[in-house]
């Protein structure tokens, strides 16, 4: 792996409501190197989008509260004044969102808006960023780039609206692209051509990625690394063939269960996880996953620590049963047998 | 899940439903978008079909029609020996009892000024049964049903999480006994784990009523997980309608293949694997669909017969149908027995059967 880019301490965002203060993203550790693909995968509320958007400076509010470090290249983001963050927001590191349709204003041609970006950034003319536009549609896989540069967004369909914001996420050649549900809103044909997309060009522009995504499919293809989360916490992290292949967390089964698998025979009833995710107002005491956990234990009302516990150093989780314990009980965990017990 | 019963409990015949585009101050028609074009099949009790396609093919616009939430332009809807395409409102209402709908967005298909328990009785009113008080309890009852509690009856909707919202739009559904469920995306909008308790609450519920599904869904895990046949659509045609594991198995129809070998597996050594076949470019605009095979710009084993002829939709045996001039996996004894299904639509070439088989291909999921 290469340089390291990025490196996240023990971060802590709470949003301060008039219900109580909410634990979006609470003890959130990471690293990241340039060349590498992170998956962040986890349910809505469980923290991903949050920690991606802090660490661009997206969640700044009165009302936020911070703790920890993201390190950027030497330098704490989250104490970097607003000004100075502007530089590195978008031109070394930049995000591609959800939502194709509402990320690109209606109002302006596709092509101004990627030129405003590099001219926002670079000292360059705006023929020269007219250019590089046209240059980047193009290898982003837009047919016929040099006029459909002059579209309005309304004119391109939703897969073409999310290479567009692939092609202005990478008009400044940034060193990190978040890219948060990039294919949640696309069908699965064009899914797979966006994914493979941003999997080509992270080692054309040598950069690394962090792909956020509540499908495990999406990460099994292109991630190197994953970072399961859950309630705001990492619940497990390691490389992706150790979380696949030896997942270590309860919760990483239920997920694992949950999706009707295609590659499999068809089965019966499909592995749930019983109850809902945990209010982030009141989080349940110990273990955040135990209320849910069909395998919680008296000791599971003490929080275990985020740490190695198999042979694969890399490989960490948050859960007090034995490695032993775990690979016994996960293949029925998986298939669904205790939810029918 | 199985098909029991033998007579089709809704056929939906040669169906058509265009919306006009009308412009200027006369309001003329200029085109029309083809939303479903001439689609026929039937529905068995106690079966589950499942509708799949990318967003655009007609697939909601179709479940809509039979229900009959939309007119159709042309073609008809017969439901237990009945013709419904064109009943009025009036004589629709009592057959409304027999068939209900479930719609995918659980934030937007509740009213969020009224409590659960006047969502889940007002079918129950407006037909007029029982009294207050046995519907109070026949609504306490469906609650418990789809797994929420009956204290939960006098709450309102943001009290509630996604997936406890479209268990009530289940209840809610449920609470005429109806024998046809039309299912619109019903898990889509929910997070994965909430996902699986519903189609395992789905499964049991029709157990449990006796119901008939109509499954629509763009996710071809979850569609082959709850249906016993599936019907593939693409621009308003159904192209390929399989029982589940023949589908998955053996598909016929490239789009098919294509479809299948572009879901992610959550298995990183198959993924590497299996070969990927990436679909070019979007779904063609509805309002002309492509000449001949409606799939042929996208193909990669079109050839010039697919852009001039529109294929019939063949019998393959099994109750498998597929429109193809290069059907895939199927061998020469096989072709010569290939029949023009009584579903094919009527515009396409009924002489145009399929003469060579086309490739022999991995399956598409597993790359073996």
């Amino acid at each position: 792996m290469g340089e390291r880019l990025l490196e996240v301490k023990d971060l802590k965002v709470g949003f301060t409501t008039e219900d109580g203060i909410v634990r979006a993203v609470d003890g959130v550790e990471f690293e990241l190197d340039r060349g590498q693909v992170l998956g962040i995968v986890g349910e809505s509320g469980s923290g991903k989008s949050v920690t991606a958007m802090t660490m661009l400076g997206l969640t700044r509010a009165h009302n936020t509260s911070f703790e920890g470090q993201v390190v950027y290249k030497g330098q704490d983001l989250l104490a970097m004044p607003e000004r100075r963050l502007r530089d590195v927001r978008g031109n070394e590191i930049a995000m591609i969102f959800q939502d194709p349709m509402t990320s690109l204003n209606p109002v302006y041609r596709v092509g101004d808006q990627i030129v405003e970006a590099i001219l926002t950034h670079e000292d360059v003319g705006k023929r020269t960023a007219r250019q590089r536009t046209v240059e980047l549609l193009r290898r982003v896989g837009i047919p016929n780039p040099s006029q459909r540069v002059d579209d309005y967004p309304h004119q391109f369909s939703g897969g073409m609206r999310q290479r567009a914001m692939i092609a202005m996420a990478l008009s400044c050649n940034p060193d990190i692209l978040i890219a948060d549900e990039p294919t949640t809103a696309l069908d699965v044909t064009i899914q797979a051509q966006i994914i493979e997309l941003i999997d080509q060009l992270k080692d054309d522009f040598n950069s690394a990625v962090i792909l956020i995504t509540h499908d495990l499919g999406v990460v099994a293809d292109v991630a190197n690394e994953i970072l399961v989360m859950y309630a705001g916490r990492v619940v497990e992290r390691g490389p992706k063939r150790s979380i696949f292949y030896d997942p270590q967390h309860p919760y990483t089964w239920g997920l694992l269960g949950s999706i009707p698998r295609l590659d499999r025979p068809k089965g019966g009833r499909l592995a749930s996880i019983r109850g809902m995710p945990p209010s982030l107002i009141n989080l349940p005491h110990g273990c955040k996953f135990r209320p849910r956990c069909p395998h919680a234990f008296d000791r599971c009302i003490e929080e275990p620590d985020l740490r190695n516990r198999v042979e694969e150093r890399r490989h960490l989780d948050r859960c007090w049963l034995s490695v032993d314990e775990k690979r016994d009980l996960r293949e029925a965990t998986i298939k669904g047998e205790e939810a029918a017990a | 899940m199985s098909g029991k019963g033998n007579a089709p409990l809704i056929e939906v015949k040669n169906l058509k439903k265009y919306f006009p585009i009308r412009k200027g101050v006369l309001q003329r028609e200029v085109a029309r978008v083809h939303a479903v074009d001439d689609v026929s099949f039937a529905v068995n009790e106690g079966e589950t079909i499942g509708l799949v396609g990318e967003s655009g093919c007609g697939k909601s616009t179709l479940g809509r029609c039979i229900v009959r939430l939309l007119e159709p332009t042309e073609g008809d809807v017969v439901f237990q020996g009945r013709s419904i395409g064109k009943l009025g409102a009036r004589s629709l209402r009592p057959l409304r009892r027999q068939m209900q709908m479930v719609f995918q967005d659980p934030y937007a298909s509740l009213n969020p000024r009224k409590r659960v328990g006047t969502i889940v009785s007002d079918p129950l009113r407006i037909h007029r049964i029982g009294d207050r008080k046995e519907r109070k309890k026949q609504v306490e009852e469906l609650l418990e049903a789809v797994g929420l509690s009956p204290e939960h009856y006098n709450r309102f909707p943001h009290e509630f999480s996604g997936g406890q919202r479209q268990r009530i739009g289940v209840a809610r559904a449920l609470a005429l006994r109806p024998k046809l469920v039309v299912a619109d995306e019903p898990v889509s909008a929910l997070d994965v784990s909430i996902q699986a308790q519903m189609i395992n609450l789905l499964e049991e519920l029709q157990d449990e009523f006796s119901l008939t599904y109509v499954f629509i869904a763009h996710d071809l895990g979850v569609v082959r997980h709850v249906s016993d046949r599936i019907a593939v659509m693409y621009l308003g045609r159904i192209m390929e309608l399989s029982p589940a594991e023949e589908l998955y198995e053996r598909p016929i129809m490239p789009y098919t293949e294509a479809l299948l070998s572009a879901v992610p597996i959550p298995d990183p050594d198959l993924s590497d694997q299996r070969e990927r076949i990436v679909l070019e470019g979007d779904v063609p605009s509805p309002i002309n669909p492509p000449s001949g095979c409606r799939f042929h710009p996208r193909c990669r084993y079109a050839t010039e017969i697919c852009s001039q002829v529109d294929p019939p939709l063949a019998d393959y045996g099994n109750g498998h149908l597929a429109a193809c001039h290069h059907p895939l996996n199927v061998d020469k004894a096989t072709l010569a027995r290939v029949t023009v299904s009584a579903a094919s639509p009527a515009e396409t070439d009924e002489t145009a059967l399929p003469e060579e088989p086309g490739k022999e291909v991995s399956h598409p999921v597993t790359g073996s």
